[in-house]
């Protein structure tokens, strides 16, 4: 071994690597340390709702971003998953007793193979074609849920009022569980995205967006990477469903699975950076607090302002700064995350 | 069930058929042009809407007399946002698919949330025009005089726009530019102006079915996406960029939705037009006419 000097350089590289990449790892912690001591600065219940809901939408964002970033899958129906898993743990919980922790496996399990189903059909479709295609196939489940009475129709479901409780993530005078729970969800999401960007996955993702004609000649390794993106993009989708479903103790079609949602899930990650391990977090850090501000202060969602807003935010960031908000952060050292 | 009211299912269905084909042509016709999939489609639409209703409220004239001018300001505004956000768009390096859609796929929200600001939520109509109210009765099938003439103008505009790619130097120089953008500029041809004309022009195309559209159909800020979705699925269904297809799209979309509204529960209308866009996407994914 001493003889090959390409060998030490080798490793001497693997260990720079490693070393850069413990170094994000020391860093996360130190960020979601800070983030998970904020409850003792912040003690308004108003603010610990936007912070719950913050961090909730900055998981779902990083889910969308294993597909949509990563994987370039331009996914505009995301919504479905989410309602799916909402629908599954409601459905469970109120009519069956089922604990919501099983009921959002069993939305994430459905949703994960719904994708698989839809990934074969779809993957074939490049570009705005898939995106379409995804806003279609959303529509026509909002359309469904919407009629089919077992689940509730348009009337939705609403939870019981029970005792609050870990077992049944009821948490009815103190939300602060809930910005735990949301937490830990974002923390899960992040581990699992930034093992996945050094995978082979990760390398045929990369392949996959920046040239999907090339990629495809590569044969079917790639595109069993691409399902494992859409499943696990979706499954983990439908987990954050079953959450807010919890949080919020009553879900019907709309609050769930309007198209609303699947663009709440594309915009933090596209503000942010798409295919970043940060992107997601910082959007939904500055978009969140910022939509439910304008909503409180500035007369309603049905003013439009909110709209206006992630309109025009969207338009510049993408015209402007494609890489992403994050790239301001990273100019210093050249080097994307 | 009468072979009458059969009959009276399928021209209604022909005739928004026909203008489902309007509203989406202009869609098929940017793609065609410059591979560029304009999210704001039914926007545009929406915003023809208001303008013809503010031209009724602003002159007290028909709304008829106003469709030049939606016709005209939707050009302007078309020419407008290919100046100010497509064309740098379209010179972005990075992540260049997820530019592509949210550059105007932000301008839609946009437009809607401005919409709502504006004009508030709430449903308008035009109340009385020349052609509101009155049916023409063909042997006991009855058909409403707005969607008569919606069909009408929707015929007229696709015979004209035949016209204008066919016989015009317009037309050839959209061709060329369609088929080699490189190869255009060596020939004069100044490929900006032409993607700006191609943007007009499908704005305008929206602009006359959005003129159409507000004499007989309800404006609200959410009108573009009901109708913008029904586009997207005409266009996938009838091949983007083929303009031909959009046209047949349409009227396969009417007829299949007015065949759906007999036979589903009035909420499940569109299901029918949803199953048979995921069944040509599964066994034709370029559309019908699409020669991809």
């Amino acid at each position: 071994m001493t003889g090959e000097p390409n060998q030490t350089r080798h490793g001497a590289i693997l260990a720079a690597f490693s070393s850069a990449r413990r170094g994000q790892l020391v860093r996360a912690a130190l960020i979601f340390g800070l983030i998970g001591a904020l409850p003792l600065v912040v003690t308004d219940a108003y603010l610990r709702n936007v912070m719950i809901l913050t961090l909730m939408y900055a998981a779902l964002s990083q889910c969308w971003n294993i597909l949509g970033g990563y994987c370039g899958q331009i996914s505009l129906g995301h919504a479905l998953y989410f309602g799916i898993g909402a629908y599954a743990t409601s459905v469970l919980f109120v009519n069956y007793g089922v604990i919501p922790w099983f009921g959002m496996v069993v939305g994430g399990l459905l949703s994960g193979a719904l994708a698989l189903l839809l990934g074969h059909l779809c993957f074939r479709l490049k570009g705005h074609y898939f995106a379409i295609a995804t806003i279609v196939i959303a529509e026509i489940g909002l359309l469904l849920i919407h009629n089919w009475d077992f689940v509730g129709g348009a009337l939705g479901i609403q939870w019981p009022i029970g005792k609050d409780s870990w077992w049944t993530l009821q948490f009815a005078r103190d939300k602060l569980p809930y910005f735990y729970f949301a937490l830990v969800f974002l923390i899960v999401i992040w581990l699992i995205t930034f093992k996945i960007e050094d995978s082979s996955w990760g390398y045929w993702w990369r392949a996959v967006k920046d040239n999907p004609e090339a990629a495809e000649s590569l044969g079917t390794a790639v595109f069993r990477s691409k399902m494992a993106a859409a499943g696990i993009s979706a499954f983990f989708t439908a987990i954050g469903g079953g959450f807010y479903a919890a949080f919020v103790a009553y879900i019907d079609p709309e609050s769930v699975m309007s198209f609303r949602f699947s663009l709440l899930f594309a915009l933090p990650a596209v503000l942010g950076g798409i295919g970043t391990l940060w992107g997601a977090t910082l959007g939904a850090a500055l978009l969140i607090p910022l939509t439910e501000i304008t909503r409180s202060y500035l007369g309603g969602s049905g003013s439009g302002l909110d709209l206006i807003i992630y309109g025009a935010l969207i338009m510049l960031v993408s015209l402007m700064k494609p890489e992403g908000l994050l790239s301001l952060f990273q100019r210093k050292k050249g080097k994307p995350a | 069930m009468t072979t009458q009211a059969l009959l009276q299912v399928l021209a209604s269905g022909l005739l928004m058929g026909l203008v489902y084909a309007l509203i989406a042509v202009g869609l098929s016709l940017i793609f065609g042009l410059m591979d560029v999939v304009n999210f704001a489609h039914g926007e545009f639409l929406m915003l023809a809407m208001y303008a013809a209703f503010g031209f009724v409220v602003a002159t007290t004239l028909d709304p008829v007399i106003g469709i030049p001018v939606v016709v005209g300001v939707m050009f302007g505004v078309g020419t407008f946002v290919y100046a100010a956000i497509v064309r740098y768009a379209m010179r972005v390096k990075a992540n260049v698919g997820m530019v592509q859609i949210f550059s105007t796929f932000g301008l839609a929200i946009f437009i809607q949330g401005a919409a709502q600001f504006f004009f508030t939520p709430d449903y308008r109509s035009i109340q009385a025009s020349w052609l509101g109210g009155k049916t023409l009765d063909l042997g006991g099938v009855f058909l409403p005089w707005p969607q008569i003439f919606g069909g009408l103008v929707s015929i007229a505009a696709f015979g004209a726009l035949y016209l204008l790619i066919a016989r015009t130097d317009l037309g050839k120089a959209l061709e060329a530019t369609r088929e080699d953008q490189g190869a255009v500029a060596l020939v004069g041809i100044d490929k900006n102006r032409v993607f700006a004309i191609g943007w007009g022009l499908g704005a305008a195309l929206v602009g006359l079915a959005g003129g159409v559209l507000a004499i007989f159909y309800y404006i609200h800020p959410q009108v573009g996406a009901t109708f913008g979705g029904i586009a997207y699925v005409t266009v996938a269904l009838g091949g983007f960029g083929s303009v031909f297809g959009a046209l047949a799209a349409g009227v396969i979309v009417g007829l299949v939705e007015a065949i759906s509204a007999m036979i589903f529960p009035p909420v499940l209308k569109h299901i029918g037009i949803y199953a048979l866009y995921l069944g040509v996407l599964f066994f034709r994914p370029s559309g019908l006419f699409g020669k991809l």
